[in-house]
């Protein structure tokens, strides 16, 4: 479980304030979608969970299954079960797709004081995860996300996600530069991860997403914090009538 | 990845001190008088047995030398050197002349062992090594021992210190000796020239593959002691060898010098595969101690379609001055530099090649890796030329600088001159940063600062390390991580 308690979040050198006493819980097994305008913070509470040291924590907690994750590394919480699907994933030219997986799951399973994968399960797991997102065999041996078009990159994310098996993936809108058949596979694969220990965080503008991605709840967030929270229906709510009320509620 | 767990496995093992060849040895030492003058070079050609044409051709060095002006022209700083303040000459007194192993000082195996080095050729044969190396193990201003020679001598291949070769091979000396850098080459060659005190010989004769790799280990032990090494190794019409070196010295307070020359030669259809681990002692983090590196390295492509490729880690030395290269003589010979130059602390490196295209349809490739962090400098300078008559030449060169952290600096100075209209020449360089999101994304996955700073830096270097013989990449993989650790925070 994910719980998230009066979060107030600022940019490093305190020059803007970006969360605002942001509050969200999210039950093993659920999806919560999280949806609002540019600039409400959706991107900035991703990378705040995750552990990226650009921000500085103001105050509030984030919880996962009860430990402190603010205490961690970034590392650290990836061992924990943290996964961040990124909406810009990084080039590492060089480092073969496969041994950049190989060292990301060891790396996790000799932090929770696990063993390491035998090279022939390792494979085996990874070349069943890649057909199922069909992901050829090639890209695996090529640079990790090095000339891999923005679908490539997306399906290679969602690899990731299944090797590593997080208790709590977070989605960063994972959708932008998809066309239909690729954002098909991809919420294929994020499905199939779907289970009653694992939760999910899906992030996105639009509500297209959540067609094949179906939340369990879905959160509104303006200004750095969840002004409204609702069912899979709020989802369709939104993509008729738009933020604007939501918005201004708060400006209000 | 296996090598990248074993590194970051490795790097944990180290002290606060990262560097772990620091240890000396201590042993009863034969020294030369301290200070440089022609009764020193009198004393070093006397100690090696040198006959009386080897001596001439020191004090005519010497005398050069005196002269000379210490060039300034590198990206380097450092206080003046006192030439008379250093021992050119430091033996262990038990080996005067070991014939087998059995009398060489076991003070001296064990350093070596230490180092990784086996000596004995059963515990090669039986060790863990996948095949067959060679080692000439130079300790300060001696060669302690030469495997494997017998097996070698069967192929026809000599491989013996250069101390023996002067007595053993004159003719092939007198023939080769400073005709690829000339004795007035440049202030730190010509030192060499008068002072050198050993180095290893290498002999393939025409149509000969060598039969596994010959490799020197430079081994500087004792204080206040420059280490001069000479190399030479000539690759005749059709033959072929592979050749490494490796060095460390204990970690002191003071400079030491390392002014070294080597010289490469083939002929018609010969290639030389030159390799290079270069991790002298490279001082404290505050750039207290460390060794200068002044070496000069070159290689002359005598006969058409030879080959002589240049492969170069270097992580060592408090300061980098060395240049292999290539003088493309015969027609459609082929030079390669291939470099990784990592510095950290207070590192400054100054490095590069010289690919001199004289003959038609020459071609070389250069390919420079530099990775700067801590308060370290690194410079990479080429130059690549082609005469009149080099039609067709042909170069490419490819120069990438890594930075980490804020401090450090990278700096690229590429000479070009062509004189011949045919020639072509590619230039490409980058320099990047290890940056802050790469670092998070590696870090989201799991891995340590540490582990993500490596993954990305092999990364970095992957096509040069591929250059390199097996058993030695994954030594040089580990050693640039270990070369880094502490630069990330």
């Amino acid at each position: 479980m994910l719980e998230i308690r009066n979060l107030h979040v600022a940019i490093e050198d305190g020059s803007k304030k970006i969360l605002n006493g942001l509050d969200l819980t999210i039950h093993n097994g659920e999806v919560a979608a999280i949806m609002g305008p540019n600039g409400s913070g959706k991107s900035t509470l991703s990378y705040v969970i995750a552990g990226k040291p650009d921000y500085e924590i103001l105050d509030g907690e984030i919880l996962l299954d009860g430990e402190n994750l603010l205490e961690m590394e970034a590392d650290a919480r990836a061992a924990a079960g943290v996964f961040l699907a990124f909406q810009y994933p990084l080039e590492i030219p060089g480092v073969a797709t496969m041994t950049f997986l190989k060292a990301a799951m060891n790396a996790q399973s000799r932090a929770r004081g696990e063993g390491e994968l035998k090279t022939p399960d390792f494979m085996r797991r990874v070349k069943l995860g890649a057909e199922k997102l069909g992901i050829p065999q090639e890209m695996l041996r090529r640079g990790l996300n090095v000339g891999f078009s923005g679908g490539e990159k997306k399906r290679m994310e969602i690899l990731q996600m299944a090797l590593l098996e997080p208790s709590i993936g977070i989605l960063d809108e994972t959708d932008s530069g998809l066309d239909i058949d690729a954002l098909k596979i991809v919420s294929e694969g994020v499905n199939a991860l779907r289970s009653a220990d694992r939760s999910f965080l899906v992030i996105t503008h639009y509500q297209r997403l959540l067609n094949y991605i179906v939340p369990d709840t879905v959160h509104v967030m303006s200004k750095g914090r969840i002004v409204k929270t609702g069912g899979k229906e709020l989802a369709l709510e939104l993509e008729a009538n738009g933020y604007a009320d939501y918005v201004s509620d708060v400006a209000a | 990845m296996v090598a990248v767990k074993e590194t970051v496995e490795q790097v944990k093992e180290l002290d606060v001190d990262q560097y772990k060849y620091g240890f000396s040895t201590d042993l009863e030492v034969d020294k030369a008088p301290k200070g440089l003058s022609e009764d020193i070079v009198r004393f070093i050609s006397a100690k090696k047995g040198e006959p009386e044409w080897m001596l001439e051709w020191r004090l005519d060095a010497y005398r050069r030398w005196l002269t000379m002006t210490e060039p300034n022209w590198a990206r380097v700083h450092y206080p003046k050197i006192d030439f008379n303040d250093s021992y050119y000459y430091a033996a262990p007194k038990k080996n005067a002349a070991p014939k087998t192993l059995d009398e060489v000082d076991p003070a001296i195996l064990d350093a070596y062992k230490k180092l990784g080095i086996p000596l004995r050729e059963q515990e090669i044969l039986a060790g863990v090594q996948t095949s067959k190396v060679a080692v000439d193990a130079v300790f300060d201003s001696v060669s302690v021992v030469t495997t494997f020679k017998e097996e070698l001598k069967k192929a026809g291949v000599i491989f013996c210190s250069i101390s023996e070769a002067i007595k053993e091979h004159p003719e092939l000396v007198r023939k080769y000796l400073g005709s690829v850098v000339p004795v007035t080459d440049n202030y730190y060659a010509t030192l060499n020239c008068a002072v050198f005190t050993d180095g290893s010989f290498v002999y393939i004769p025409e149509g000969v593959r060598c039969p596994m790799e010959l490799s020197t280990y430079f081994r500087i032990n004792e204080k206040n002691t420059g280490q001069f090494e000479r190399t030479l190794i000539i690759a005749e019409k059709g033959s072929y060898v592979s050749y490494l070196e490796g060095c460390t010295a204990p970690q002191r307070d003071e400079n030491q010098l390392h002014a070294a020359v080597v010289e490469l030669v083939t002929m018609d259809d010969a290639e030389i595969k030159y390799s290079t681990v270069q991790n002298w002692y490279p001082g404290d983090a505050d750039g207290k101690g460390g060794i200068y590196n002044f070496v000069t390295k070159r290689g002359d492509c005598r006969g058409a379609n030879s080959k002589i490729s240049w492969t170069q880690v270097e992580t060592g030395s408090a300061i980098t001055w060395k240049y292999p290269s290539c003088i493309l003589r015969g027609d459609n010979s082929r030079g390669e530099f291939y470099s990784i130059a990592v510095s950290n602390g207070m590192q400054q490196v100054d490095s590069g090649t010289k690919m001199i295209h004289l003959g038609k349809n020459t071609t070389s490739r250069i390919i420079s890796k530099g990775i700067s962090a801590g308060r370290s400098q690194n410079t990479y300078r080429g130059q690549v030329s082609a005469h009149r008559k080099a039609s067709n030449a042909r170069n490419f060169t490819n120069c990438d600088s890594l930075l980490i952290g804020e401090q450090c600096g990278a700096h690229t100075v590429p000479y070009l001159e062509s004189k011949n209209a045919s020639a072509v020449f590619e230039h490409e360089a980058t320099t990047s940063k290890i940056s802050e999101e790469q670092m998070f994304y590696c870090r989201q996955r799991g891995l340590s600062a540490e582990e993500a700073t490596a993954l990305i830096v092999n990364g970095f270097v992957k096509d040069v390390l591929q250059q390199l013989p097996m058993e030695f990449a994954v030594e040089a993989q580990k050693l640039i991580s270990i070369s880094l650790e502490g630069s990330v925070g």
